[in-house]
């Protein structure tokens, strides 16, 4: 819809798209049904806008449109269950709500823990962020059924779940909205870890992503790990232009031009980390932001804060408990105490991460630092059988080309 | 129209990639991207996708009813005489592909008993981890 749209109209669109369908759920008390009807909605005004113009109140006629099919709807399936003699269909009830913001809501909704991440992820976008069906395809390399296949099962997953379309409760609160950052984290990464390969809305998978952290942010300004979260983004979307060369290889950190980094971004995500970080309660995106506040503050690499780096990734370890964070902070290490140790603390979280390509991306590089070329040769031809990544195989095997000329 | 899938091997004349210089790895991947492109461009495209390494490859075979698959690293066959055909899938995990393939390997044959059909099951390169 967005191509035959202006940007402003499909930003607008997006915008109304939450907006029409929480009063539609509320006043119907039927999300899926709901849902349905608004996606209709929004598939109408890209067919009529561009024709007939915008209407004066874009969102009174996506209100109207989609009422009309959802009565539209109901009504059928009234019929049908006529014809099947059952009950006559009872007038639904709208869910209660006191105030609070619908999108909100919607958000709670759709990353509702129960589903799977790819369900949570497609119904998100498209009830909450306003895309069609085959955008999100598009974007993913999925067939359009596959993804109307994954929404309509996350919404019958939400139904048989008993999820309502309500706040939750003090004591889910916690749970549910690390799993609403987590579904727009994934949506991010999904951006712009492929940016630059097939899939015409890849790219502004992250766009979006971060368009959503930012609402979520406005609605809730208090919540530091929200803050962290957008500032995280910001500050990494902020490199997408120099992570990747002419020919889409990956550049590292180390050797990226910092001059082609967006320093409107990355002024917007330390200032969100910075005041996060004043609050209390530090979570994994706060240290996780932190981390990249301190490479984007680094004028030249040489110029970086590893201590500072390394003390965050310690912080990092300490709340997640993840063994990858363990190798990220071996080279922060190996940065601020030589080579050596971080092989050290390498070699502790082996048994922990068998066969994973990064353990011996890894170790290549800090033997390389300490010096021994062969055996970095050798580690970073075996992270390059393994990687499932083909931007990072490139990588590896560069990296393993250099050296293998250089030891002969 | 007519669909063809068009598999590439690791055989090929000379030195294998890993003993190639920087430059020549570079021209091989920019010829790739390169052939991606003019094909999408010619509308001939459906979609093209690296393999990631044979060490992470594994066959399954349906584990009988009730019974996990069973899955092995091996043996793998020629492609000649054992490509039958493929299904692409998007999913969670690992299991669940192995459990996919148990399914696939599940099919009937004669009497209609399962015929343990050999599924080799490789992963699709996908996106890099976010940089750190």
């Amino acid at each position: 819809m967005a191509m035959r749209l202006d940007a402003d109209t499909g930003d607008l669109l997006r915008e109304l798209a939450p907006q029409v369908l929480g009063v539609l759920a509320r006043r119907s008390g039927d999300f899926a049904a709901a849902e349905d009807a608004v996606q209709e909605a929004l598939l109408a005004a890209a067919q009529h806008w561009p024709e007939e113009g915008r209407p004066d109140n874009p969102r009174g006629w996506l209100l109207q449109v989609a009422s009309r099919r959802l009565i539209n709807q109901v009504r059928s399936e009234q019929a049908r269950r006529r014809r099947e003699n059952t009950a006559a269909l009872l007038e639904p009830e709208p869910a209660e709500v006191e105030g609070g913001d619908d999108t909100l809501l919607l958000l709670f909704l759709c990353c509702h823990p129960d589903l799977t991440s790819a369900s949570a992820i497609a119904l998100t976008l498209r009830a909450v962020g306003g895309l069609t069906t085959a955008e999100i395809a598009s974007a993913f390399l999925v067939p359009e059924t596959t993804v109307a296949q994954r929404i309509s099962r996350a919404k019958s997953r939400i139904q048989s779940s008993g999820a309502i379309f309500s706040m939750p409760t003090r004591q889910e609160w916690e749970p549910r909205l690390q799993s609403v950052l987590r579904v727009l984290y994934l949506i991010f990464n999904e951006g712009y870890a492929r940016s630059g390969g097939q899939g015409v809305y890849r790219a502004e998978l992250s766009a979006e992503a971060i368009r959503l952290a930012r609402m979520l942010h406005a609605l809730l300004p208090a919540d530091s790990e929200i803050a962290g979260l957008l500032a995280l983004m910001l500050l990494t979307d902020a490199r997408r232009p120099a992570r990747t060369g002419p020919d889409g290889e990956l550049v590292p950190l180390s050797t990226q031009r910092r001059d082609l980094w967006n320093r409107a971004q990355i002024s917007e995500g330390v200032r969100l980390i910075t005041a996060a970080l004043a609050a209390d309660a530090i979570g994994e995106y706060q240290a996780q932001a932190a981390i990249a506040a301190l490479h984007d503050d680094a004028p030249d690499a040489s110029e970086t804060d590893w201590p500072q780096i390394l003390h965050w990734y310690g912080e990092l370890e300490q709340l997640t408990g993840n063994p990858v964070v363990t190798l990220n902070r071996a080279v922060a290490l190996a940065m601020v105490d030589g080579p050596v140790a971080g092989l050290t603390l390498l070699d502790s979280v082996e048994e922990r991460l068998p066969d994973h390509y990064r353990l011996d991306a890894v170790r290549a590089h800090l033997h390389e630092m300490a010096g021994d070329k062969p055996l970095a040769l050798q580690h970073f031809r075996a992270a390059a059988a393994r990687t499932t990544s083909a931007a990072e195989q490139q990588y590896l095997l560069t990296q393993a080309a250099r050296l293998g000329r250089e030891v002969g | 129209m007519t669909t063809f899938l068009l598999l590439k091997h690791y055989s090929g004349d000379g030195a294998p990639m890993p003993e190639w210089t920087p430059e020549e790895i570079t021209a091989h991947i920019r010829f790739q991207h390169e052939l991606v492109r003019e094909l999408a461009e010619a509308g001939e495209l459906v979609r093209a996708d690296g393999l990631a390494g044979p060490e992470g490859a594994k066959v399954v075979r349906f584990g009988g009813p009730d019974a996990p698959p069973v899955v092995t690293d091996g043996p793998f066959p020629e492609a000649k005489e054992f490509l039958a055909g493929y299904y692409m899938i998007d999913v969670e995990t690992a299991e669940r592909a192995y459990e996919i393939a148990a399914t696939v390997s599940s099919a009937p044959g004669p009497d209609g008993a399962p015929i343990y059909e050999r599924i080799e099951v490789r992963e699709i390169m996908g996106a890099p981890d976010t940089d750190s």
